[in-house]
């Protein structure tokens, strides 16, 4: 899609926005509050971090910052990676400061908080930070929650899956002590078992470890063909440049991340992150659209020519469904928007054809991606190149599974 | 689980690991034992090393081999700059202070490059000239680690000699006794400090730069490893430097072994140790009471 | 060498010997903080984080009372809060206990660890008592980690607010904002009880000179035991309080991290002062809650407010305002 097409798109909004003016009256306080809640100080900084609110921002220039003569409005707030931190503020911007809809909060532990105070005020919140599946878990699950662009069930799920076929079938596990961690690695071994692979062994590392080696000695020893890293972020990063370091791939091994962003590709330098295989929902060079989109975010990045993470193309769609929604209904009533924003499939120009369910995962199409050789990139930001596509129903974890929310199981 | 072999392998690894909490700890050492300083913003510090050695690549194109000697000298510096401005109206008070003053230091540091350069690290290769492995008959180790244990051990080995053995280091120890006895002999007390506060933070600069191409080069590189070895220097013994050299290797052979029998407590054992050691021996193992 | 902790305001502005009542500047600064807390919900400033400041408030006070009043530095007061917190979730949200239970259970349990780690801790001194009670602190965090009840870094989520003693309801904020203001209130004039009675004195007096209190026969491990049992079950309390407040407990309450920015309140507020660390805690997490978005740049003020601290106002806020006013608060 081209920029001039968003133009026309914003202007449709506009237009259509103006013909509301009666419904209007049920927006509290007369104007539209998104709080951008994320990492600017931690881990998650330069997957999410202040390029969120970049990203979120021109969702609402498309629609020249209000809807007919509700104004929208971006305030933004660091969570600092601490629950309670995340929770206040959370707290605080829907009780005083009318923010109707928080975004972003990449951390599991804030998002799975701010779930629940949303859900008791009857707001929303579109996750698109946080990798837990447990924000459309059984017990955790909630209506007024959006769970956007991946979970950790949709990436162990793609990658093992996607490998074992693909002929790796014995696989060493280096899982992160941490509950995202524990919950990678049981997504991981479910699938390789069920695809008729074999898990040798796992091993379970403290957060923050800065070396690997002796756990990428002990998946060495395994001879297990995979090595699978249920790890995050520097984590990540370490035990990646690690494994290139020992020769894991000499001698016949691969590497299989189970959660990996463009930024860290961007960071380990295509010399060491070649031939890592991995899971994402959105890369930028796909096709015309997510070009363009990317384009116009690098303008508004900082550092300026940034790609966008799959966490960014994902608020600036959200946060255009979301609005699209608060239109159509005329309300800022949390579950009277999320209803609507389920109602129907939504062809998104960055994730494609797909539908927000009833436990608010959104299904769309996931996509095995290949680190490139440094020969094979043609210049910056070309990391990637597609393997294969994984169809959305396969990708995520179904309605009627028992671990899925247990208010919508079909 | 644990044969011979996969027993070798483990402890050389962990030795490897204590070849960085050796220097760190060193560095925190000589710095405790002549300026009484708890040095919190090591950890800053070291960050700081690995993020110059990025820096001198990137942007003037310096490689690893330079940077090893311009890196430490550039983060010597800074710690030349922070001991006059920051230190030293501290030294008459508590080590609390101290600490504090580094504590503040160290989030400064951190807070600015995170703001700057983000989380997620900076690329930083292996020098050609040391990529590779080894057969070390019972297992293969790349020649980068060989080479870090073997400038820790040089470097360790050598301040140990010049504190202990020279004339210099006899004077660096008189004044930490009596510094009015040592200032009346006409030695410049006050800027032999500053130069030992220099000399252990380009120790932890050194050990940032012998890090970056195999550690992730990011802001909070050295938060996490900070705490561990302040664990090191006071199980060896606060001051000692033949302590901290010792307790270094032995605590990165320990925590090798642990990641082999009860990983996910191989950042704990640390402390369990510490905690045993300051009830049997209050002062560590090698310190004086 | 270095000089003693302590010097804290209240020694140099001479210190009021135990008398009767409260000197009357410091039941004005009482009433005045009173007022505060009672009428800043309807003034305009949000009750979770005036709750939140006030656990954080009686946390700092349950800290002060060991460094500022005996001299000791704990580094893993963390510990006792955040397992509390954990406790506290734990009963309510698992067993169904009432918040008034919860929270008694959870004190019980953070003195028990405190009486354990007391016992080993106050064997040493210095910078070795600061060591050993970060390693032991840090094996508290190693176990909530591992333990299953905890949930991992997820933490123990959305804990119930049960009504308390079983019939007064809890739901609201503002009715949770007066429990925490009873216990707030309730805690500071234990604090303030315990430094004011002769047990206190008896604690200054080791602070200022260790072996001399031996020497006048006071059977100095006892004294400093009893002391860091009532600091960790303060700051137990503060951990159970916070867990009700934010609905939520989690690693970061028993991370060092958590230690380290108890000493930095106190600090700010004033060691060895009464209202120092009230004041201390209102400064650092209002700094974290409204520069919330100024991203990393939080880090960085912190780090400014810790250099400054040290360098220019050693004493704190309330020990500046005790040095200008020539009195103790």
């Amino acid at each position: 899609m081209s920029r001039s097409m968003f133009t026309g798109l914003a202007a449709t909004a506009i237009a259509l926005a103006l013909g509301m003016s009666p419904a209007a009256a049920q927006i509290s306080d007369n104007r539209i509050k998104i709080g951008v809640l994320t990492d600017m100080s931690g881990p998650f900084r330069d997957l999410a971090g202040p390029n969120s609110t970049a990203a979120t921002r021109m969702a609402v220039q498309d629609f020249g910052n209000k809807l007919g003569n509700v104004q929208i409005e971006v305030v933004q707030a660091d969570h600092q990676n601490r629950a309670d931190v995340g929770a206040t503020i959370a707290r605080e911007w829907f009780d005083r400061d009318g923010v109707d809809v928080i975004i972003d909060v990449a951390n599991s532990a804030v998002a799975l908080a701010v779930s629940q105070i949303a859900r008791e005020r009857n707001k929303v919140l579109l996750a698109t930070g946080p990798a837990t599946d447990a924000l459309t878990g059984a017990q955790t699950c909630s209506p007024n929650t959006v769970h956007y662009v991946y979970d950790t069930w949709a990436l162990a799920n793609g990658t093992a899956r996607a490998v074992v076929e693909s002929g790796g079938k014995s696989w060493f596990i280096i899982t992160a002590d941490y509950a995202f961690g524990h919950s990678l690695e049981a997504a991981a071994m479910r699938v390789v078992r069920e695809t008729g692979g074999d898990v040798r062994g796992t091993v379970r590392v403290p957060l923050n470890t800065p070396d690997f080696s002796s756990f990428l000695l002990q998946a060495q020893s395994s001879r297990a063909q995979i090595v699978g890293l249920a790890n995050a972020g520097a984590d990540t990063i370490n035990s990646v440049k690690q494994a290139a370091e020992f020769g894991l791939g000499r001698r016949g091994q691969k590497l299989a991340s189970l959660l990996v962003f463009l930024s860290d590709i961007h960071s380990l330098g295509l010399q060491t992150a070649q031939g890592l295989q991995f899971t994402e929902a959105f890369y930028w060079d796909l096709n015309d659209s997510t070009r363009a989109w990317s384009r116009r975010f690098g303008e508004q990045a900082s550092p300026r020519g940034t790609m966008p993470s799959m966490v960014h193309a994902g608020n600036y769609s959200v946060v255009t469904q979301y609005l699209n929604a608060v239109q159509a209904t005329g309300t800022d009533g949390g579950l009277a928007v999320v209803n609507k924003m389920k109602e129907a499939p939504y062809n998104d120009p960055l994730f494609g054809n797909g539908q927000i369910r009833a436990d608010g995962r959104r299904v769309h199409d996931m996509y095995l991606f290949e680190a490139k050789a440094p020969n094979e990139s043609r210049g910056p930001w070309d990391y990637y190149k597609l393997v294969r596509t994984i169809p959305g129903e396969q990708a995520f974890r179904p309605l009627s599974h028992p671990d899925n929310c247990a208010a919508t199981r079909g | 689980m644990l044969d011979l072999e996969a027993a070798l392998t483990q402890g050389t690894l962990g030795l490897i690991n204590g070849a960085f909490y050796a220097m760190l700890s060193l560095g925190l050492a000589v710095i405790f034992g002549l300026l009484n300083i708890v040095n919190f913003a090591h950890g800053a510090l070291y960050m700081l090393g690995a993020f110059v050695a990025w820096g001198l690549l990137t942007f003037l194109g310096l490689g690893y081999f330079p940077a090893l000697i311009l890196a430490p000298l550039i983060v010597g510096a800074i710690g030349i700059l922070l001991e006059r401005t920051v230190l030293k109206p501290l030294y008459k008070l508590d080590h609390l202070y101290g600490l504090l003053a580094t504590f503040g230091v160290a989030l400064i540091l951190e807070g600015v490059l995170r703001n700057e350069f983000g989380v997620s690290g900076m690329p930083y290769a292996v020098p050609p000239d040391l990529r590779g492995v080894v057969d070390l008959g019972y297992m293969f180790l790349p020649r980068y680690r060989g080479w870090v244990v073997l400038v820790s051990l040089l470097v360790c080995l050598g301040t140990w000699y010049m504190i202990e053995k020279t004339r210099l280091g006899a004077y660096l120890r008189a004044a930490t006794e009596n510094p009015a006895l040592v200032q009346a002999f006409g030695i410049n007390v006050p800027v032999m400090i500053t130069l030992t506060y220099g000399f252990g933070v380009a120790l932890a600069g050194l050990s940032g730069v012998l890090a970056a191409p195999i550690y992730s080069v990011n802001p909070n590189m050295g938060s996490s490893l900070i705490i561990v070895v302040f664990a090191v220097v006071v199980i060896g013994g606060m001051g000692s430097i033949l302590g901290s050299i010792i307790t270094g290797f032995a605590l990165g052979f320990i925590e090798g072994m642990t990641k082999v029998v009860y990983p996910e407590a191989s950042t704990t054992v640390v402390f369990i140790i510490m905690a045993i050691v300051l009830l049997i021996k209050p002062a560590g193992l090698f310190g004086r009471a | 060498m270095a000089a003693p902790i302590s010097a804290p305001a209240s020694a140099q502005a001479g210190l009021p010997l135990p008398t009767t009542g409260m000197p009357r500047h410091q039941v004005i600064a009482l009433a005045v903080m009173v007022l505060f807390f009672a009428l800043a919900p309807f003034a305009g400033l949000y009750s979770v984080f005036l709750m939140k400041v006030m656990c954080f408030a009686l946390f700092a006070c349950a800290f002060n009372l060991l460094l500022g009043y005996v001299g000791l530095l704990s580094f893993g007061h963390a510990a006792y809060f955040g397992f509390s917190s954990y406790l506290a979730a734990h009963a309510a949200k698992a067993w169904g206990f009432t918040p008034e239970l919860a929270i008694l259970f959870a004190v019980a349990g953070s003195a028990l660890i405190g009486l354990a780690f007391g016992a080993l801790a106050i064997r040493r001194q210095g910078i070795y008592f600061a060591m050993i009670t970060l390693a032991l602190a840090q094996m508290v965090f190693f176990f909530c980690l591992q333990a299953p009840f905890t949930g991992g870094e997820n933490g123990i989520q959305s804990v119930p607010r049960p009504p308390l003693f079983g019939f007064i309801p809890m739901q609201g904020d503002l009715q949770v904002y007066w429990l925490v203001f009873a216990l707030f209130i309730g805690g500071f004039l234990l604090v303030y009880r315990i430094v004011h009675s002769p047990f206190g004195q008896v604690l200054k007096a080791i602070r200022e000179n260790e072996p001399r209190a031996i020497s006048l026969g006071y059977r100095v491990d006892h004294y400093k035991l009893i002391a860091f049992v009532l600091s960790a079950a303060l700051a137990g309390l503060a951990g159970a309080a916070k867990a009700f407040v934010v609905q939520l407990a989690s690693l970061t309450d028993v991370a060092w991290q958590m230690s380290g920015e108890v000493v930095l309140m106190t600090l700010v507020g004033g060691m060895g002062t009464m209202f120092g660390p009230v004041v201390g805690a209102f400064t650092i997490i209002t700094m974290q809650t409204y520069l919330a978005e100024f991203g990393a740049w939080v880090t960085v003020i912190q780090g400014g407010i810790f250099l400054l601290c040290v360098l220019a106002f050693r004493r704190g806020i309330v020990g500046e305002v005790a040095r200008l006013t020539r009195k103790s608060f």
